[in-house]
């Protein structure tokens, strides 16, 4: 088979202030190929497709597309060469239906009118030959992810793109979603585009991939034909070392905790988004909630984080008896909360790495006095905890919001952990982190366990619920199943009981 | 209680209405654009005065009543360029930008004002546009007269929330000005040069804003005196909020604002000294809050709107 190379990227490097983000790399992508691009989060590849796509402009090194070199900095540029970027964190325009996010930028700026129709027309032939239906009069805010995610799709294919970069595609999609979108991939591959496919999970990538490049810290570690390698190697490649995975240890569960005595929530129109739940958590162990999201999970985890209310029923603590929760309070009584919304809710991205690290505690005697801060005690804190929970930064006084994903949480387990509580929520705590950053989120949680702590862990990922939890319930528009024991239940029965379906599940524990 | 609505069948009520809407059309189109660009221009109040001298200037040279609306447009226009070059290009903070622009264009006014006429007390007057007429329609009785019978600037005012409204809309540029001013992220990752939309759009909403001043000078009075702008672009700030970003909205606010503004005069005129007149005068403003309250809640204000765009930032 011959190879039409269509774009290659040569000797590209980047530098983010001290860290050097891409090292000198060279790729080639193929007609018609999808070249998984594979790396832990950090290292190195949304900044070289942001560099081939012109949003970041490269120290050294050069983009070459169709035989034609790009110039920097410029997307428009790399649009008209057949470029296409899904980009991870979605470029669309919330307040602006599909079409007219689709159509921004393909006509003249200085016409005098948009052709409206011609522009619906193209877009009605585009999803029906690619399968990618979507309302183009919507509003972008009224869509769900899957259907934003074939907008950003749709965008690309609508300007003729023959390259289609994804970052990420599938790190926001529930599992039927990744289905098809690997069938759109595949009508795409077959009419002789080239895809590259950011990720780190590793089954996507054997799934999808033709050609795998691993990155690592900046550099491509190893190239490969993806039938000639293996899970294990591709992992051992980008994480650069063995990862064991924690295992769990039996261990007898303790004095309960939190208990939560039928309690209901209720949201607009009167809608019941907690419905009677009923729940325990003891000491040393780990309690999972499985469901799919918008069941209720959110309400949870806002009752223990404090946010919410019960409109019903009681929460009770130990030692504290029945409370109305409040975050003051929740802090007060010991617990530790690991949000699902890093950004938004866990940690304010303006501020430096002490600042958030202290957030919880900053009127603690130890960190203030008399009403002024210690700066000192807090820097040397924050120095300290990065340290212990390994958080990758150019230093404590660095924003936030320029870390990595996974380095953001390792903040947050590092705020949280570090005092100790005796009853975490964690919410979706390894939601798109990578192979290592979930392993030390798991050992950690486990950690915690052990030393007698209870956990409440809210997740979609099905695995990480089996493998971590002493207890699983299925939470389904409100309600809360029964305990399951996860050695006796399978994840086809899990999957049942999340889309609502009765069966006779073995109670245990 | 019948005598006291009777102002509403005057024709010149419905005629004061339309001038004194005039200028705060003009200014509420000028922020909207700016704000749909997602830029809050609070240099309005300023930028207002500046164009009220501007064209005033222009006309007591010797000037032509036009030209001196194209050079209030113009000096508008300026501010504006000065305003996104701080705000857009170098990412400062927009509020400080816009309040340092009202300070330097309204004292520049004053100070320019004052260099060309050291020793007059009493402004020197120009002649001011004459009221165009609608053929046919200025003979309906009452009618007519209160809304055919025009100033050409406030003819123009009508027909610039056509143009906004349909090229905010229905052109290309008007949805890159959208877009922009919704996530810039997006409209750079579809080949626009953000940059240059916001600033294309503050300068042309500036222009806006001092046409709307030059009114003031041009039209309304026949001279330029200082305080004259007495705190409009304000009110066309709160009037884009009104309108939810919308320019037909924006219309309504206008004349409802100032159909107010004229009420309390009449009222005031009719109505014995029973009432202070500070409340007659207070009138207008508090309506503005409550209608401002009701009417804004479910505004979708502009996503991106007081953000900075920052190249290549995370």
């Amino acid at each position: 088979m011959s190879r039409t190379i269509v774009m290659s990227l040569n000797k590209i490097s980047k530098h983010f202030g001290p860290l050097l983000a891409n090292n000198a790399i060279d790729l080639e992508l193929a007609e018609g190929e999808v070249l998984a691009l594979l790396g832990e989060n950090g290292a190195g590849q949304t900044t070289l497709m942001n560099i081939l796509f012109g949003h970041y402009v490269a120290d050294e090194g050069s983009v070459t597309v169709f035989d034609q070199e790009l110039p920097p900095g410029k997307p428009r540029a790399a649009i008209e060469a057949g470029v296409g970027m899904v980009h991870q964190h979605f470029t669309l325009a919330d307040n602006l239906t599909v079409l007219e996010n689709i159509i921004l930028g393909t006509e003249p700026l200085w016409g005098v009118t948009q052709h409206m129709r011609a522009a619906l027309a193209k877009l009605d032939r585009l999803s029906q030959e690619f399968g990618l239906t979507v309302d183009p009069k919507a509003q972008v805010k009224d869509l769900s992810v899957g259907e934003m995610q074939r907008v950003e799709i749709l965008k690309a294919l609508y300007r003729n793109a023959r390259i289609l970069i994804m970052d990420e595609p599938t790190a926001v999609l529930t599992p039927p979603e990744v289905e098809s979108l690997f069938a759109t991939l595949r009508q795409l591959l077959k009419r002789g585009l080239a895809v590259v496919f950011i990720s780190h999970k590793l089954a996507e990538v054997m799934a999808i991939s033709d050609r795998v490049a691993v990155l690592r810290n900046g550099k491509v570690v190893l190239q490969a034909e993806t039938t000639q390698t293996s899970r294990e190697a591709l992992a051992e490649a980008m994480v650069g070392r063995e990862i064991p995975e924690p295992k769990r240890t039996p261990q007898e569960a303790g004095e309960i905790l939190l208990s939560l005595d039928q309690v209901t929530v209720f949201g607009t129109q009167h809608k019941r988004l907690l419905d009677q739940a009923n729940l325990t958590l003891r000491a040393g162990e780990i309690v999972g909630i499985a469901g799919v999201s918008g069941h209720g999970q959110a309400q949870l985890a806002d009752l223990l984080s404090g946010l919410q209310k019960p409109d019903e029923g009681r929460l009770t603590l130990r030692g504290a008896g029945e409370i109305i929760p409040k975050p003051s309070t929740m802090i007060r009584y010991g617990i530790g909360r690991i949000v699902e919304d890093r950004i938004g809710l866990g940690l304010i991205g303006d501020m430096t790495i002490t600042e958030n690290l202290a957030s919880e505690s900053y009127r603690d005697k130890k960190f203030s006095n008399f009403g002024f801060l210690r700066f000192n005690v807090l820097k040397e804190h924050a120095r300290q905890l990065i340290e212990d929970f390994d958080v990758r930064c150019p230093g404590v006084a660095a924003q936030v919001r320029k870390l990595s994903g996974g380095n953001m949480q390792k903040l947050i387990l590092a705020r949280v952990l570090s005092k100790k509580p005796i009853v975490i929520l964690a919410h979706q705590p390894t939601w798109g982190l990578d192979v290592g950053a979930t392993a030390y989120v798991h050992s950690q949680l486990l950690e915690a366990r052990q030393r007698g702590a209870g956990v409440l862990l809210i997740s979609e990922d099905l695995d990480e619920l089996l493998q971590l939890c002493d207890r699983i319930q299925v939470i389904y528009h409100g309600r809360l199943s029964e305990s399951l024991d996860p050695e006796n239940i399978s994840l086809q029965e899990l999957g049942l009981l999340m889309s609502g379906h009765q069966t006779t599940a073995p109670k245990a524990a | 209680m019948g005598d006291f609505f009777d102002f509403l069948f005057v024709a010149g009520f419905w005629a004061a209405t339309l001038r004194m809407a005039t200028p705060l059309i003009f200014g509420t189109l000028g922020e909207l654009v700016c704000e749909r660009s997602g830029v809050l221009n609070l240099g309005i109040e300023g930028i207002m005065t500046a164009g009220s001298m501007a064209g005033w200037m222009w006309v007591y040279q010797g000037g032509d009543l036009w030209g001196g609306v194209l050079f209030a447009a113009f000096v508008g226009g300026m501010f504006g360029l000065l305003h996104s070059l701080f705000s857009v290009y170098l990412g400062l903070s927009q509020h400080v930008t816009g309040l340092g622009i009202t300070m330097l264009a309204s004292s520049l006014s004053y100070f320019v004002f004052r260099m060309m006429l050291p020793n007059v007390t009493t402004p020197p007057k120009i002649v001011p546009f004459e009221s165009w007429s609608l053929p046919f329609f200025s003979e309906i009785p009452v009618l007519g007269e209160a809304l055919f019978v025009l100033s050409p600037l406030t003819w123009l005012a009508l027909l610039i929330v056509v143009v906004v409204g349909y090229g905010l809309f229905y052109t290309p540029l008007g949805l890159a000005v959208r877009m922009v001013g919704e996530n810039p992220m997006a409209a750079e990752a579809q080949g626009i040069n953000v940059h240059r939309v916001r600033s294309g759009a503050v300068i042309f909403g500036s222009a806006l804003m001092a046409v709307g001043g030059s009114f003031l000078t041009l039209s309304a009075f026949d001279a330029f005196y200082i305080g004259m702008t007495n705190g409009r672009g304000w009110i066309c700030i709160a009037l884009v909020v009104f309108a939810s970003w919308k320019p037909g909205k924006a219309l309504l606010g206008a004349l409802f604002f100032a159909a107010f503004d004229a009420m309390q005069m009449r009222v005031q005129q009719q109505a014995s000294a029973a009432i202070p007149y500070q409340f007659y005068l207070m009138a207008p403003y508090v309506m503005s809050i409550v209608a401002l309250i009701i009417m804004s809640r479910r505004a979708a204000y502009p996503k991106a709107l007081l953000v900075p765009f920052r190249r290549g930032e995370r």
